[in-house]
């Protein structure tokens, strides 16, 4: 493993021995080796000048990374943010800049330094086989067994060993009850199937909470809609999880346009062209939240399921499966839209119990 | 190798007389490091800039673990409610909104430096990924995962998984609209797994989504649980590499039983550091001048609203393209009154499953093929592998379709086509690409290899005719030196495997040779296809019957046409 090896003459010897036995009778089955190609030398090798020309590059770029580090700090002192978005763009770029000069001329001087002024001879080493030498491996096994007849354990005592390993194997058990137990909170998944929409629960505008009467929908409007709630419910994280739930997407058509919707017979889930449609993608669970009025098609913006508003929201393209579930409405004495009672099926994505 | 030196000059070494020197024979003393440096001080490394694609991933994920520290010392990973009173920006100013998101506002708009910081941090994630699957795509292509490595390989791809975990959960922190968005979509997924799905979605929410628990859940992982593994996988990433000794490329001198290069010091130390100063130097640079993930305009959390043209992370959008492209209809099944969501569970559960056991089996399945059990360290030139270069390529088609298909609505907007067409287009792609990529893929590398035959035969075209005295004209062929000549025969091209016969000497049938045909197939399928390097035998042949190759001095006397001169060659 020494340096002295590495000039090509030496280390071509040594690397060709084996290869080069059949040379001499014909032409051999495989070429020989040629060894390490010939060492090139640089210019900073053969002229002085050139090695202290980068020798100097060398020290200008670590005097460069003083100045980036400097200038750094100059930014961060006298500019800075004054809060808007631009004042802090400008303060960003400032010290940001200032610090990757730094950076890069520590690195590029580091680079340049190797490559131009460090020794560029190639050295071999040898590798040896990464398998333990059978007398070690003789050693190793013999001191593995000598470990195992000390332990008292072998070849009796089986329910010792198999206390000992069903002790081990058990006792994470404890900690993993009370963690696994808590960790989902109430584990009550069949929350899953319901929202927080029921009879007589008005239509609000999303996110104002404002109900909506029925005359105030316009043919071909678009509304976002969110069940009413006090103003302080809807500061709470209670909220958020209930909306996630609950958003609709709720649309008017010229009722000659509105071909089908999920009503079962007898019942009327809509209201004079005005239908609601559950807002959560029933593939992954993105809101769908894109509406093109002339198709009627409703877009989910994350995976581009579609589906058709003006024939029960059946899928036209896309990875979901099933159409948006629709949420019965019906207009209240004062005129206000209201739900008939909560979504029939479970929204969203589909789940393992979702029809149990 | 001459360790001789080493143990016959056992003089004792002159006493320390200089600072250091006493600093480090009291260390010594103490610690005996001084077998550590006469271990590696001079440890020899081989030298390629494509060795330098894990050094980047190593070095990105220095920068992470920099700026993450920064970040922390700022952001209040909590779901508690407030209104934001800051003036900036000033859309959100009053706004209702989670601590975790306005404490991501105050870090970018009154820490000075934290927006920079948050930007490099974010921008070395994406280096981070994308160092890795190229550090990876080098490794798998020049065959660097054969005996011994394939367990370093296995810790390679763990690392890449949990660097994809990395980003998911440093991605979802901020809890504004898109990551939000992101949570949903894997809440869906959680839950269109079988049996257990629902009870997960609980599990990781504490609830239903997104309840309060899930940032400080995802904040526990993202700064504690798995850079704690991933610190420690790649401790044992490195620690094998130097245990095993770096692969070399072939070429003159390099064998399996040696390593050429350079020394760890000064040049490897110099080289690393300087390596890691420019990584570092370039994510700064990109953090100053690049704006990423400004928050502020996509707004806190809500579960109403979704922008067009969201996209995730790079790493990420293979997955987004995959559920993008899986057909809705007829996919989700009902089994005895449960559902089993196969648009959701094939393209986000199966599809990246197949990926990841291709990666992890593929070591393993090769050996097997070549029959190989020897231990490697010349790498392969990918030419010579084709089916390995091809599979390679064909995997790599899948995943770049997949995260092209993630991207199908800006491509619809961008070139302004259906995003239906372009969806249908990716679904076929999606079979054929891989397919075609494969097939054309070989046909270069055993092109390739015919390449390198054609110039060891025959040698380099020297542009120069010669018109020989009964008339016929020929082109000097320049014969290639012999390390060109070496670097183009020294290769492997395994044969497929031969297998026992049927039945053994006395005529019963041999248990195990069902098993042994289909192995042998898959065998076929590798290494049917194959071009055997260049033997000496063979270029004495063809210069037999070609004389015209290379013409020595005296035929030089015919008569010379065309270019070139005629003192060039020799």
């Amino acid at each position: 493993m020494s340096e002295n090896q590495n000039t090509p003459a030496d280390a071509s010897t040594e690397v060709t021995v084996g290869s080069q036995a059949g040379t001499a009778v014909g032409p051999a089955e495989r070429f020989p080796d040629p060894g390490i190609p010939e060492h090139k030398h640089r210019l900073t090798d053969t002229d002085p000048r050139a090695a202290r020309r980068a020798e100097r590059t060398v020290t200008l770029l670590f005097v460069l990374s003083i100045l980036g580090t400097i200038g750094s700090i100059v930014a961060y002192v006298m500019v800075p943010p004054d809060g808007t978005a631009s004042g802090v763009r400008l303060s960003t770029l400032l010290i940001g800049l200032g610090l990757a000069v730094s950076l890069l001329g520590i690195g590029i001087a580091g680079i340049h330094w190797a490559k131009a002024l460090m020794g560029d001879r190639e050295m071999v080493q040898e590798r040896h086989p990464l398998a333990t030498n059978d007398a070690d491996r003789i050693v190793a096994v013999k001191d593995l067994n000598d470990g195992l007849a000390d332990s008292g354990v072998v070849g009796r005592r089986g329910v010792l060993k198999g206390a000992f390993f069903a002790a081990l194997a058990l006792f994470p058990v404890a900690i993993a009850v009370p963690l696994i137990g808590s960790v989902g909170g109430d584990w009550n998944i069949s929350a899953f199937k319901h929202t927080m929409w029921k009879r007589g629960t008005r239509l609000a505008i999303d996110p104002s909470g404002r109900p909506i009467k029925a005359s105030d929908v316009t043919v071909g409007s678009v509304f976002h809609v969110i069940p009413e709630t006090t103003e302080e419910f809807r500061e709470t994280h209670e909220w958020i999880t209930e909306k996630s739930k609950a958003v609709v997407l709720m649309v008017r058509l010229n009722p000659e346009d509105l071909r089908t919707d999920q009503s079962p017979e007898g019942e009327t889930w809509s209201h004079e062209g005005i239908v609601a449609y559950s807002k959560i993608c029933t593939h992954v669970g993105c809101p769908v939240a894109l509406y093109e009025q002339q198709t009627h098609h409703l877009l989910c913006p994350c995976h581009q399921s579609t589906f058709d508003i003006a024939d029960s929201a059946k899928v036209v393209f896309g990875p979901a499966n099933r159409r948006l579930p629709q949420l019965p409405i019906t207009v209240d004495d004062e005129g206000y839209l209201v739900a008939q009672d909560d979504f029939a099926e479970p929204i969203g994505p589909s789940f393992w119990e979702r029809l149990k | 190798m001459s360790n001789a030196t080493h143990d016959t000059t056992v003089e004792a070494p002159a006493k320390p007389t200089t600072t250091v020197g006493k600093a480090a024979d009291y260390l010594d003393q103490r610690t005996s490091i001084g077998v550590a440096v006469k271990e590696f001080a001079r440890k020899v490394f081989p030298d390629h800039w494509s060795f330098m694609l894990g050094e980047i991933a190593l070095f990105s994920f220095v920068v992470l673990i920099a700026s993450g520290f920064f970040l922390t010392m700022f952001f209040e990973p909590s779901m508690a409610l407030t209104t934001y009173e800051g003036e900036h920006p000033a859309n959100m100013h009053g706004q209702l909104m989670s601590v975790a998101f306005s404490s991501t506002l105050e870090m970018s708009f009154e820490v000075r430096g934290g927006l920079l910081m948050r930007q490099i941090h974010h921008w070395s994630a994406l280096i981070f990924m994308a160092s890795i699957v190229v550090h990876m795509m080098r490794v798998f292509f020049t065959g660097a995962f054969r005996k011994p490595r394939e367990i370093n390989w296995i810790v390679g791809i763990l690392l890449m998984i949990l660097g994809l975990g990395a980003g998911f959960t440093g991605y979802s922190l901020p809890d504004d609209v898109l990551s939000g968005n992101g949570l949903r979509i894997t809440d869906g997924v959680v839950k269109s797994i079988p049996v257990l799905g629902s009870p997960l979605s609980y599990l990781i929410f504490g609830g239903e989504f997104p309840g309060h628990h899930i940032v400080p859940r995802l904040f526990t992982l993202h700064i504690f649980v798995i850079p704690g593994i991933l610190l420690a996988l790649i401790a044992l990433h490195l620690f094998l590499m130097v245990l095993q000794k770096h692969t070399q490329y072939p070429g003159g001198g390099r064998t399996d039983k040696n390593v050429v290069g350079y020394p760890a010091a000064p040049v490897y130390v110099a080289k690393m550091t300087g390596n890691f100063f420019i990584v570092a130097g370039v994510l700064t640079l990109m953090g100053a001048t690049m704006a990423i993930n400004n928050v502020w305009n996509y707004g806190p959390f809500d579960p109403s609203p979704v922008s067009a043209g969201a996209q995730p992370d790079w790493y990420m959008l293979f997955l987004e393209g995959s559920l993008r492209l899986m057909p809705g209809q007829g996919t989700e099944w009902v089994i005895a009154g449960f559902t089993l969501p196969l648009n959701v569970l094939v393209p986000a559960v199966v599809i990246p499953g197949i990926l990841f056991t291709f990666l992890i089996v593929y070591p393993f399945l090769e050996a097997k093929v070549t029959g190989d059990d020897r231990e490697h360290h010349v790498l392969d030139r990918p030419r010579n592998r084709p089916a390995r270069t091809a599979l390679g390529v064909a995997f790599l088609a899948a995943f770049i379709i997949l995260a092209l298909a993630g991207s199908n609505d800006l491509i619809a907007t961008h070139f302004g086509l259906s995003i239906n067409a372009i969806t249908w287009v990716f679904r076929i792609l999606f079979f054929v690409g891989p397919v075609f990529a494969y097939y054309i893929t070989k046909r270069i590398c055993l092109g390739l290899q015919r390449k390198d035959r054609e110039l060891v035969l025959h040698g380099h075209e020297s542009g120069r005719i010669v018109r020989y005295a009964h008339g016929e004209y020929v082109e000097v062929h320049t014969p290639l030196d012999e390390q060109e000549r070496w670097l183009r025969v020294n290769y492997e091209a395994p044969a497929p495997l031969a297998i026992a016969p049927k039945t053994d000497a006395r005529g019963v049938k041999r248990k195990g040779y069902a098993s042994d045909k289909r192995w042998q197939g898959l065998s076929r399928f590798f290494y049917e296809d194959r071009v055997s390097p260049v033997t000496p035998a063979e270029v004495e042949a063809a210069h037999s019957h070609g004389e015209h190759d290379q013409l020595d001095g005296s035929e030089r006397q015919a008569v010379e046409a065309g270019v070139g001169s005629t003192s060039r060659e020799h």
